[in-house]
């Protein structure tokens, strides 16, 4: 693996091999879609896209966070309760305040969720955890935090939607410039973080963190200051995540988000991001993650029972990096030979 | 040579304190709660909690293995509903329970067989396969079971998670238990198998190199860990007395909380036996404990995952101060 990364002829090839499992994923998607949509056209419907993109947004917000962790080579296992924290403390700030201006929340959300992340990256940095230890044991932490203040402040209820502000609900519902809020902000988040990871400095240098940490050391590149501020970055998304999910469900549950992470985990993989680190775009990972969400929304029409969604699920995934799997190393095949000529 | 002899013995006086320090812990914790509640200090209560963690403790045991070499195992929870579904199924149409039972864990023993062939057959890293089998082999208990849940086994079944050992008050699981973590330990502390399990653990390119079989040692031990899981979800079906496929949810991550806990590093070849047996039984105790004083399953929540960072911080800060160098680079 390293020296396919290292070596200059190869270069060309792992890119191609890149740009290649992103049409792969957008070609299986249109596919998927065309198949379903000949079972039962309201799959293709304007409303019923529009209900998949809602329901997709949290989820590939979510998923740029993971997927610069993963980058790095490693792993943020606490981000469905760190949506859960976020959620639960802005739901007991907002709720009987009339209207709570939106953004705000969503200010205070991602405040809360950098500093969720920011321990994530002390104990992982400056402890020398390993990352799917040390976020194993926050996602614990803050799970239970969520449980305790909501029954500290709430006495154990829920915060439902009776008790948010009505400008906060209507936030999830509302559009601008007749594009509704949600995939507003998720297109904002895409195209910053387009930006941010194929066109800066900070960028490039995560991408190199994951590749090959020592090389990157040699270079001049602060490894460790690099794989803090992804983990403050997901936090910050997960903070944001956390507020809009309680807007677009209209409630705050102790258990909100549980399980969220290995959705996210799959998103991110099936978008191509290698696990090993290094490698992995993000418009892939934005088609993983509406790749799951059509899955989730053709069950319900072509009346596969619900019970079915997590069993196909985990097969796709499972699918997916065999093919992979087989793919890589067929072109690593294909190097050896061009070596040897 | 004389390097790696050294090196052993470091190893050893580090991680001798290390299940020290966890006994102690244990012994600490277990003073304090018999201050908190009379009930708390009394032979019988304390042979009847083991009842509620031999299930996890059987697959930490399995866990802790597969850890040291360097892999995880994500599965398992799932492939314990899996199984105990099986096993409900075969018993609601008629079959005879113990033939259920076997064919509920030949079907676990086969999900543990596809993660290690997939994992060996095309070298791809155990987190991402057993990942995908964690939604994979759940989705198929929800798929046969649906929101439906099977009860009503017979009592010569229930006996596995509920009975005593004749007419003793020892609980029958906890004997299972004891003789499977003494079969354990000397497989990991005294064959060749378990050198080879450490070998691979340190580095297994090089264990590839020298002739080990190490393809074939984690396709044991994966298919090992389906089979101690159904065996498991047998024990946890008995107790319980019901199933649904929602079986033993969040299992997998309280088991590899015990297995870290216990000193086994998730980088692979570090870690004793002795100190996972004590981390299940301190794990075991604290939610015993904090349940008896009426403290919230969700302070346990924040207790274990504290505890799990704890262990790996204090153990970094330790080998920052002493004199020794770092173990691993």
């Amino acid at each position: 693996m390293v020296d396919k990364r290292n070596s200059n002829t190869s270069g060309s090839l792992v890119v191609k091999f890149a740009s290649i499992r992103e049409i792969s994923i957008l070609g299986f998607l249109i596919v998927f879609s065309l198949v379903i949509s000949l079972i039962n056209p309201v799959f293709i419907s304007l409303d019923n896209l529009y209900d998949i993109a809602l329901d997709t947004a949290i989820l590939a917000i979510v998923a740029v966070g993971q997927m610069m962790v993963i980058l790095t080579r490693g792993i943020d296992i606490s981000v469905g309760a760190g949506i859960g924290l976020s959620g639960m403390i802005v739901a007991l700030i907002i709720k009987d305040t009339a209207n709570f201006n939106p953004l705000l929340a969503i200010l205070i959300g991602m405040i809360i969720g950098a500093a969720m992340g920011a321990l994530n990256g002390v104990l992982i940095v400056k402890g020398n955890i390993p990352p799917i230890i040390a976020t194993l044991g926050t996602m614990n932490i803050f799970r239970g935090l969520t449980f305790i203040i909501n029954y500290q402040i709430n006495g154990g209820q829920w915060v439902g939607a009776d008790k948010l502000p009505e400008a906060f609900k209507n936030f999830a519902r509302g559009t601008f410039l007749k594009i509704p809020n949600l995939i507003l902000i998720t297109i904002i988040v895409y195209l910053i973080f387009y930006y941010f990871l194929n066109h800066t400095t900070t960028g490039r240098e995560i991408y190199a963190t994951g590749s090959s940490p020592e090389s990157a050391k040699i270079i001049g590149i602060n490894v460790k200051k690099t794989i803090f501020l992804t983990y403050v970055i997901t936090g910050i998304l997960v903070g944001m995540a956390g507020v809009l999910w309680v807007a677009r469900y209209t409630s705050a549950q102790t258990d909100s988000a549980s399980g969220f992470e290995f959705t996210t985990i799959t998103a991110v993989i099936l978008g191509g991001v290698a696990v090993a680190g290094g490698s992995g775009s993000i418009w892939g990972v934005l088609f993983g993650a509406i790749l799951i969400g059509a899955i989730n929304s053709s069950l319900n029409l072509i009346g596969v029972s619900p019970f079915w969604k997590l069993a196909i699920n985990g097969g796709i995934i499972l699918v997916a990096v065999i093919i992979d799997a087989v793919l890589a190393r067929n072109i690593n095949k294909a190097l050896k030979e061009r070596k040897q000529i | 040579m004389m390097d790696m002899v050294k090196k052993n013995n470091r190893f050893k006086s580090v991680f001798s304190r290390w299940e020290t320090m966890l006994f102690l812990i244990f012994i600490i914790f277990n003073i304090l709660m018999s201050f908190t509640t009379p009930y708390y200090l009394n032979a019988q209560s304390i042979l009847d909690m083991t009842f509620i963690f031999m299930e996890k403790g059987l697959v930490a045991l399995i866990m802790t293995l597969i850890i040291i070499t360097g892999n995880i195992d994500l599965s398992v929870a799932s492939t314990m509903s899996l199984s105990s579904v099986v096993m409900a199924v075969s018993f609601q149409s008629g079959i005879n329970i113990w033939v259920s039972v076997l064919l509920g864990m030949l079907a676990g023993t086969f999900c543990g067989f596809l993660n290690g062939f997939i994992i060996t057959r095309l070298s791809l890293p155990s987190m991402i396969i057993t990942l995908a089998t964690f939604s994979f082999y759940r989705g198929i208990s929800y798929v046969i079971l649906g929101d439906k849940a099977v009860s009503g086994f017979t009592e010569k079944f229930t006996y596995l998670g509920q009975g005593y050992i004749g007419s003793t008050k020892i609980p029958f699981p906890l004997v299972v238990f004891i003789v499977l973590a003494i079969v354990f330990s000397l497989v990991l502390h005294k064959t060749f198998m378990g050198r080879m399990i450490y070998a691979i653990g340190w580095n297994e390119n090089s264990c590839f190199a020298s002739g080990i079989p190490v393809k074939k040692i984690k396709l044991i031990l994966f298919t090992l860990s389906g089979f101690i899981s159904s065996f498991a979800a047998m024990f946890l079906t008995a107790r319980i007395g019901n199933t649904r496929p929602n079986l033993a949810t969040g299992f997998e991550l309280e088991i590899i909380t015990i297995v870290i806990l216990g000193g086994v590093m998730i980088s692979g070849g570090i870690g004793t036996m002795p100190g996972v047996i004590i981390s299940i039984f301190l794990i075991g105790t604290i939610r015993y404990g904090l349940g008896l004083n009426n403290i919230p399953g969700q302070i346990m929540l924040i207790i274990s995952g504290a505890l799990l960072i704890l262990s790996i911080l204090i153990n970094n800060i330790v080998k920052n101060f002493s004199k020794l160098k770092p173990l691993r680079q």
